[in-house]
């Protein structure tokens, strides 16, 4: 399948992205400038981990401005699937594709570790070869993680299922120890009403060979290209 | 005309003044004594240190570029070639620890992004003053956190290094940053001017008035007036690095210029000389064209700003649009300011006028080199003055006590500060003897390690060195790697002092003669002098970066135990050493005898016989003994790992317990194997003829160690473990 891997000034995971989708997992990936207006024919965009613009600012603040974002929030808007990884989930937030914001970590501190997360809903198009409660270990490495929004979004958040996964210890169980950047709900990645759009802060493409120490995140990119090649099968039979 | 307070203030002699009026031909205007004096000084010249460092081999298998550029390159097969350095950044990082931190990443990656080469690991060696008082604190956390954003905002993961405290490096807190980086072999770029009427190009961020004679201040003692100093303290952009670092590459790999030098240290200064210097070309540049961000900079302050995240290329006139075109699409800034020319002059311009003309080569290669006078010191034969402590009924509290000490402890809380996984080649993480990067595409993987005792330095500093040496190549040889090229940083006090320079001759003695021993080159390095503050100075402490090639990734090896049932075996072997050693210092506080002996031969015998067994994968793991000894090391084969193991140990050897299990005895390996693979590693031992000796096996969840038959320590492991995992963290509890 065809993934578009956006490039900011500032991306620094671009490269380690486009790897696992393409040499790793054998997938027509390549990446897309920011300045530039099109898509290339993507069927999925990766908004890519990094310091879009330096974050001087509020992280992803100014990256939503970026030509190219038009572009991916019409793509998003058309129901195509969108993935943004860490500082991609920043941007999500600030482009408004997902809702709530991220502030600094609990104990103010960048944070670079494996982390255990929980499969809470294995019916989206991220997750759709993920097992129920099936636990991810992933590393995460940022500043800002810690997932806020307001009590009525948490609460649609969570009747709606939109909570895709969710910081645990390594048996699945949510403990304050485990949810070590303080996130509400513990959330570690949500989806948008329409379940193309989700942003997550762990990094899947980290973890997808065992060389590296753990390929549990390929679950999530391999996810995505089932789903891809379901709505390819399911266009082919209508046409 | 310069009257001599202004020629003393520019850290300059009276002697080394009118040396430069005669290579001028004439008195000097006060851009011109800038210039001089940054070019001249400790820093920059190296005018104390050349006649020493003279003594380091420098050739060898694989040298592509030894020392005198930005970095050394070695040439690593399959077309690739690895770009490393070393550099200090400690006097800025004590005025200022999150900016000087940070610089000194900002820095260091551009001396080997300027090479052609993409970075992909940063390592810090760090010392600080003991954690107990609260300043040393505060700068320990400032250092860290001025590592982790600068690295991790770039994208450069931080994979390893080292964390030592001690009294003396209080008031000159040592920070010392590595960078390794890898090109394509028949791509690499230099410091080269070409041919006269090429066009010098401006690139990066605009010139302020941060970081003036930042190179100055690195070569004097600090008073108390220090606090003055901070505005020469540089500030780092992380952001316009990574565009800087982005569009390098890019003109690089599109073959478009001629020649790139870093403006670190002098700035201007520095990258206009250089540049011309290595061509025996004369340069001309335009300060009205130089792309500036305060109002009414003077010549000498533009000439001497040290702003950070600027290069200078040189490119053939008609390339420069294409180099523009590039660096605009980074939203970066790519000015002519000037050309080059015959004659080896440099010319500068400012507002129509001619405001410096001297010749390149006074500035760049005619500085006078020293052979300062250098004197042993009385204490480094008294200091020595070793007695035994006394013996202990048991080890338990002692073990937790020196694992305890914040030099041996868990360095998580600095370690998970730093971005060590982006670039997604980190195979083993920080905590290992040696960091390992796969090669992307291929079978290969680097190994990197910073090794250095300033304990050991201090009493005995050939030995020291020779030391800091071995156990780099050590480290690297416990995961699988063979040593291939060394950098080095020497953290040494005021070279004016005799005693001082004797340390530092001393140590580059005893680091030629290790280097040499191991058959590996030196492509470069750092010296940083005038580590003293208000008249004390740091424990001399070279520290050394090795770089080593494993040539099948699927044989690396990691230091703890496996499974249970395996055999412990000791390569090595056990002496009755204490001096120096963690354990005096924790235990006992005290600071004497000298440091452990070190046989060269037997060292690189037991470190081939280690690479051997793991390359014939008759190991199951390999750590070393080092900091802390035979007790520790143990203690760290049973936690590092995933799962907490415990093991049995039965020494035999005739020597002092408290020696036994805190010496740090050197060459020596701890080694697993199953019991089946036993008899070909004590064969291989004997082929190596290194001595071998099975000293327990794997197993529960204690670490028990008897001598000859007396139970020394028992403790579970669990508890060693948590002892040693939150001593840093409880500095920080609020």
């Amino acid at each position: 399948m065809k993934f578009g891997v956006v490039v900011f000034p500032g991306s620094n995971c671009d490269r380690d992205t486009l790897y696992a989708l393409k040499d790793v997992l054998g997938q027509d990936a390549f990446f897309l400038w920011h300045k530039d207006h099109d898509l290339r024919g993507a069927d999925a965009i990766v908004l890519p981990g990094g310091f879009a613009y330096g974050d001087y600012l509020r992280v992803g603040a100014i990256a939503r401005f970026s030509p190219l974002m038009s572009e991916v929030k019409e793509f998003a808007d058309r129901g195509g699937m969108v993935l943004g990884i860490c500082n991609g989930f920043q941007v999500l937030l600030e482009m408004g594709l997902v809702e709530g914001v991220m502030i600094r970590n609990r104990h103010l501190k960048f944070l670079c570790q494996h982390v255990h997360i929980r499969v809470e809903n294995e019916r989206t198009a991220f997750t759709n070869k993920a097992r129920k409660s099936q636990v991810l270990r992933l590393p995460i490495a940022h500043f800002d993680g810690n997932y806020f929004a307001p009590a009525e979004t948490l609460k649609a958040l969570e009747r709606e299922g939109r909570v895709v996964f969710r910081y645990t210890d390594e048996n699945g169980n949510v403990t304050e120890e485990a949810n070590v950047n303080g996130s509400l709900h513990s959330i570690a990645g949500i989806v948008n009403r329409a379940g193309n759009v989700m942003g997550l802060m762990p990094h899947p493409e980290r973890a997808s060979e065992e060389l590296l120490g753990g390929a549990d995140g390929r679950v999530i990119l391999e996810s995505m290209i089932e789903t891809l090649k379901a709505r390819e099968t399911s266009k082919k039979k209508r046409s | 005309m310069i009257d001599e307070k202004t020629i003393r203030d520019h850290n300059l002699t009276p002697e080394e003044y009118g040396q430069i009026v005669r290579l001028v031909g004439r008195d000097l205007n006060l851009t011109e004594l800038g210039i001089f004096s940054v070019m001249w000084s400790e820093h920059c010249s190296y005018k104390s240190s050349r006649v020493h460092l003279k003594k380091l081999p420098t050739q060898g298998r694989g040298v592509i570029q030894g020392p005198g550029e930005n970095a050394g390159v070695i040439d690593i097969g399959d077309g690739l070639a690895v770009v490393f350095k070393i550099e200090s950044h400690n006097h800025p990082s004590f005025i200022e620890p999150f900016q000087g931190a940070a610089t000194g990443v900002g820095g260091i990656l551009r001396d080997i992004f300027t090479m052609g080469a993409r970075p992909i690991a940063l390592l810090d060696s760090l010392r600080f003053g003991p954690l107990t008082n609260p300043r040393n604190r505060a700068i320990m956390e400032g250092v860290v956190s001025g590592i982790s954003s600068y690295g991790n905002s770039i994208g450069v993961p931080t994979v390893g290094g080292e964390v030592y405290f001690d009294e003396g490096y209080s008031l000159n807190p040592l920070v010392n940053v590595f960078c390794l980086g890898i090109a394509e072999k028949d791509k690499i770029f230099y410091a080269r001017a070409g041919e006269a009427g090429n066009a010098v190009l401006y690139v990066g961020s605009k010139t302020g008035r941060d970081g003036i004679h930042g190179a100055t201040m690195a070569s004097a003692e600090f008073g108390e007036e220090t606090e003055h100093k901070r505005p020469n303290v540089q500030v780092g952009d992380p952001f316009k690095e990574k565009l800087l670092l982005e569009a390098c590459l890019e003109v690089m790999n599109r073959n478009l210029i001629v020649g790139i030098q870093d403006m670190g240290a002098a700035g201007l200064t520095c990258s206009t000389t250089e540049i011309a210097a290595k061509s025996r070309k004369g340069i001309a540049i335009d300060l009205d064209l130089v792309p500036q961000r305060e109002e009414g900079m003077t010549p000498y302050e533009t000439m001497l700003s040290e702003s950070q995240e600027r290069m200078l290329i040189v490119a053939e006139p008609e390339k420069v649009k294409e180099v523009r075109d590039i660096f605009a699409r980074w939203d970066l800034d790519a000015i002519p300011i000037g050309e080059i020319r015959e004659g080896g002059r440099l010319v500068v311009r400012s507002r129509g006028e001619v405001v410096v003309d001297v010749p390149v080569e006074a500035v760049v290669d005619l500085c006078p080199a020293y052979r300062r006078k250098s004197v042993k010191p009385v204490a480094a034969e008294g200091a020595a003055g070793f007695e035994w402590p006394p013996l202990l009924p048991d080890y338990n509290e002692a073990l937790l006590k020196t694992i305890a000490s914040p030099t041996l402890a868990d360095k998580e809380w600095v370690f998970r500060q730093y971005d060590h996984m982006v670039l997604v080649n980190t195979v083993l993480l920080p905590g290992s003897d040696a960091a390992v990067l796969r090669i992307k595409g291929g079978n290969k993987a680097l190994a990197v390690t910073l090794d250095g005792n300033g304990h050991y330095a201090s009493q005995d500093p050939r030995t020291g060195a020779r030391i800091a040496v071995s156990e780099a190549c050590r480290n690297l040889s416990c995961v699988g790697a063979e040593p291939v090229g060394v950098t080095n940083c020497l953290n040494f006090g005021n070279p004016e002092k005799p005693e001082i320079m004797w340390q530092f001759a001393e140590t580059v003695e005893g680091m030629a003669e290790a280097c040499r021993a191991f058959s590996i080159p030196v492509t470069g390095g750092n010296v940083s002098f005038y580590n003293d503050t208000e008249g004390l100075s740091i424990l001399p402490t070279p520290v050394l970066g090795i770089v080593g090639l494993i040539e099948d990734i699927s044989k690396l090896q990691s230091p703890f135990f496996k499974k249970e049932g395996d055999l412990i075996v000791l390569l090595g072997k056990n002496k009755e050493e204490l001096g120096a050693s963690e354990y005096l210092r924790v235990v006992f506080g005290r600071k004497q005898g000298f440091p452990p002996e070190i046989g060269l031969e037997e060292e690189k015998r037991i470190q081939e016989l280690c690479r051997e067994a793991i390359s014939l994968r008759l190991l199951r793991s390999a750590h070393d003994v080092s900091d802390g000894g035979l007790a520790v090391s143990l203690a760290e084969c049973c936690f590092l790992g995933p799962r907490r193991m415990g093991c049995l140990i039965d020494l035999q050897d005739e020597i002092r317990s408290d020696a036994l299990l805190f010496g740090e005895t050197q060459s020596r390996i701890i080694v697993t194997a199953v019991v089946e693979d036993l008899e070909a590693l004590l064969a291989l031992a004997r082929k190596h003829r290194a001595a071998a000796s099975v000293i327990g096996k794997v197993g529960g969840d204690s670490i028990v160690i008897r001598g000859r038959g007396k139970e020394l320590v028992s403790l579970a492991t669990e508890k060693i473990h948590g002892v040693w995992k939150n001593s840093i963290p409880a500095f920080y509890k609020t």
